[in-house]
């Protein structure tokens, strides 16, 4: 028997069952800081003060927090005097609508996330999707070949990458869309037949943070494309992917409502 | 702490612009190799840098040229210089008389700025325009086609336009043009406070993420006259050389894909998985970010038991090597596949693994060292032939020699601080950092004016190795372009930046 067939047999099968059961690989990946407004102090700027990105602004006394700006960087986690804001293993940050990134103190109860368009039946268990690198890092791609490894066997669901955009039914997008690649974005859009969907991966790509405001950088697809799904984190773990594919595809429930984790 | 610290580790020297030709073919002649190659600006006058190394654990050789902003270009005496150059012209409006290929690098044609944006005034304004395409030369003929291939290509890979001209399977030119991923991260330092600002390095090149921050780190250490603490010093080691460890094994996936061995190619990307998997256990980022910081680490890690924790992954990887150098029809496709002479390799400044494939024997860790280093005992594996098959033996070795230092690392390790105290210091300091990050040389220069950071220059890897890819590509064939691509290992983020 040929060896790499007998060593891949012998080896036997390294995928997880996740979510159904088994691990999700992410044990120990910090996600985005917790903010417990009533431990904050009205008078203090610290954690606004060391948020590199502006995902923590204060206006009238007040702090605003949007998880779509944040980086996971854990600065204000370290600076914050009151421990306001601490770390957390939240990273399954993909929401329906921009606004359940943006920290709020009333909840809108659970229709609110219902708004995103349905997702066909027929598409539910067999996704294909186009890829677009609009001026990434390279660690989104990183996290997103991963998919394709044996541990998270993303075929197993179901999902899988298509090279042209015909065939795709999702545009999954990374970088803040630099201006040369703002025309192949959008030819790559215009390609892909109804209905389509579009995922914005990673924080550059749903607020262009912290890329944007320079010479060269975007602002991401806000008012570029119609996104369905958009998923901060610097870069989103295979995991955090995954949860955004079966929330876009129905098949997991959304965790996030009002920059709330845990209240979808 | 000394006043003012000028560039480290460097012997300044001033030249003008009229002696600069002679200058350079004399450093050529007596074996130095360019570094880099960067402009700023001092009240108003524009300032050119050349770093050169002069030789092992010996200063760097700074050249200096205060200048206006057309000087000769040193293209032709020095080839390598000839990217560097068109990036000044691009992005600080410089201009370089005699220039063999004076064409538009990192903004492209049918792009522009309202004004440069490293030029004498700052940048103004957003980068705008449309698709044109590249300066090319003509090739012309019966039975030639003619592919653009990109920017946006088959499966998940970065962004980036390869054109092919050629008749058949023959490949007569092949262009890759680049920077479509431009981010302007180096006018994105500008105006930070220096201590803040490593969080932008890490972004420069996510698989990188080590590299870029701590030769960054080391830059403004050196600047400020900061020592590490011994324990961060070793801490730092064990986070690049797993950063080494999960690249060394998604390179061998990569290639095991492209040469269509499927199993040896998931059994890569599996061990790279499993090494990216400890990497969040051991510090929450799998990526190993947001650890390193100005003067040491943010706080401390638990890697004394780290042995056993990767005991598992040593040992399948190295079966697993083993195996890959076992199969021929492997190691048929990568024998002979892409050639680099020693001397393309040193005129055109490949570095990393592909140089020492092509007997250049260089290594920052072991030539300049940083961090703990210089306390550690690694080889650094050179091959001659310059093949796909001498590019990934040097990976292999260079994997096994990173388990090593992980292993010596995490041995040494004692209790004590791990990051130092210091003041930011009033007025002007400029510094340099240099890491071997998996794909290579990597440097870092930085100035700084009262704790906030006026220019930094990022001379990654990936920006030397793409300079010399297309020189293994012409003239050979469409079967093997996939194969010799990923034996160099490039990445295009932290070329376009």
């Amino acid at each position: 028997m040929p060896v790499w067939t007998w060593t891949g047999l012998k080896a036997g099968k390294a995928a997880t069952r996740w979510p159904q059961r088994g691990p999700d690989g992410q044990e120990g990946v910090l996600g985005m800081p917790r903010w417990d407004p009533a431990a904050c102090r009205s008078d203090c700027n610290t954690c606004a003060a060391a948020c590199p990105t502006g995902a923590i602004t204060v206006a009238n006394g007040t702090a605003v927090v949007d998880y779509g700006r944040c980086i996971v960087c854990q600065r204000c986690v370290e600076d914050c005097p009151e421990g306001a804001m601490t770390s957390s293993y939240d990273w399954a940050f993909g929401v329906r609508r921009r606004e359940d990134l943006i920290w709020t103190a009333a909840l809108d109860g659970p229709e609110g996330q219902q708004v995103g368009k349905r997702v066909a039946r027929s598409l539910r268990r067999s996704l294909h999707i186009r890829h677009v690198d609009a001026g990434s890092c390279n660690g989104c791609e990183s996290e997103i070949s991963a998919l394709d490894n044996p541990f998270y066997n993303l075929h197993r669901l179901g999902i899988f990458f298509t090279p042209s955009p015909r065939f795709a039914d999702l545009l999954m997008v990374t970088g803040p869309v630099t201006a040369p690649m703002r025309e192949p974005l959008l030819a790559t859009w215009e390609a892909m037949p109804e209905p389509r969907l579009v995922l914005a991966t990673g924080t550059c790509a749903v607020s262009g943070a912290p890329m944007d405001g320079g010479y060269a950088g975007g602002h991401g697809l806000n008012e570029l494309l119609p996104v369905d799904v958009w998923l901060p984190g610097c870069p989103p773990n295979p995991a955090a992917l995954i949860h955004a594919l079966l929330l876009l595809l129905e098949r997991m429930p959304q965790q996030v409502q009002g920059g709330h984790y845990g209240a979808g | 702490m000394s006043a003012a610290m000028t560039y480290n580790d460097c012997e300044r020297r001033q030249i003008s612009a009229a002696e600069l030709t002679a200058v350079a073919t004399d450093c050529i002649a007596a074996g130095m190799r360019f570094q880099m190659a960067w402009h700023d600006w001092e009240e108003g006058v524009c300032v050119v840098r050349y770093l050169i190394s002069q030789g092992n654990r010996v200063p760097f050789l700074l050249l200096e040229l205060r200048t206006d902003e057309t000087l000769p270009s040193l293209a032709a005496v020095v080839p390598l210089l000839g990217w560097y150059e068109r990036e000044m012209q691009d992005l600080g409006g410089l201009h370089f008389t005699g220039h063999p290929e004076p064409y538009p690098l990192v903004i492209h044609e049918g792009f522009s700025l309202p004004r440069p944006a490293l030029g004498r005034e700052g940048p103004e304004g957003h980068l705008s325009g449309a698709y044109a395409p590249p300066t090319m030369p003509e090739v012309r003929g019966d039975q030639v086609q003619d592919l653009y291939w990109g920017p946006i290509r088959a499966d998940v890979v970065e962004t980036g336009e390869f054109h092919f001209s050629y008749i058949g399977e023959a490949i007569l030119h092949y262009h890759p043009r680049l920077f479509f991923k431009h981010r302007g991260m180096e006018a994105r330092f500008a105006g930070q406070r220096a201590e803040a600002a490593v969080f932008l390095a890490e972004r420069v090149s996510g698989v990188g993420s080590v590299g870029h921050a701590l030769a960054y780190c080391q830059a403004v250490e050196s600047a400020w006259s900061i020592e590490v603490p011994a324990r961060a010093q070793l801490l730092r080691v064990i986070l690049a050389e797993l950063e080494r460890l999960y690249n060394h094994f998604h390179y061998f996936g990569l290639l095991a894909k492209t040469t269509t061995l499927k199993v040896g190619s998931a059994t890569g990307f599996l061990l790279e998985e499993r090494v990216k998997q400890v990497a969040a256990q051991l510090t929450g980022s799998r990526f190993l970010r947001s650890l390193l910081t100005v003067g040491g680490l943010r706080r401390d890690l638990q890697a004394e038991h780290l042995a056993s924790v990767l005991e598992n992954i040593i040992d399948e990887g190295e079966a697993y090597l083993t195996r890959l150098h076992q199969t021929a029809s492997h190691l048929d496709r990568l024998m002979g596949t892409g050639i680099l002479s020693k001397e393309a390799a040193f005129d055109q400044g490949a570095t990393g693994p592909v140089a020492r494939a092509s007997g250049l024997d260089r290594d920052l860790r072991r030539d300049h060292p940083y961090a703990a280093y210089s306390h550690l005992r690694f080889n650094v594996p050179v091959r001659e032939k310059g093949d796909a098959m001498a590019r990934s033996e040097v990976r292999a070795d260079s994997l096994r020699e990173a388990i090593a230092l992980l292993m010596q690392a995490s041995g040494r390790l004692k209790a004590g601080p791990v990051r130092a105290e210091y003041t930011v210091p009033q007025g002007q300091q400029e510094g340099l950092g240099w890491t071997e990050t998996p794909r290579g040389s990597l440097y870092y220069s930085v100035r700084i004016r009262d704790g906030r950071l006026e220019r930094v220059k990022i001379k990654s890897p990936s920006f030397s190795n793409w300079r010399v890819f297309p020189l293994t590509v012409h003239g050979t064939n469409m079967m093997d372009y996939a194969i010799n691509e990923a034996s160099f290992g490039l990445t295009i983020a932290g070329c376009d930046r």
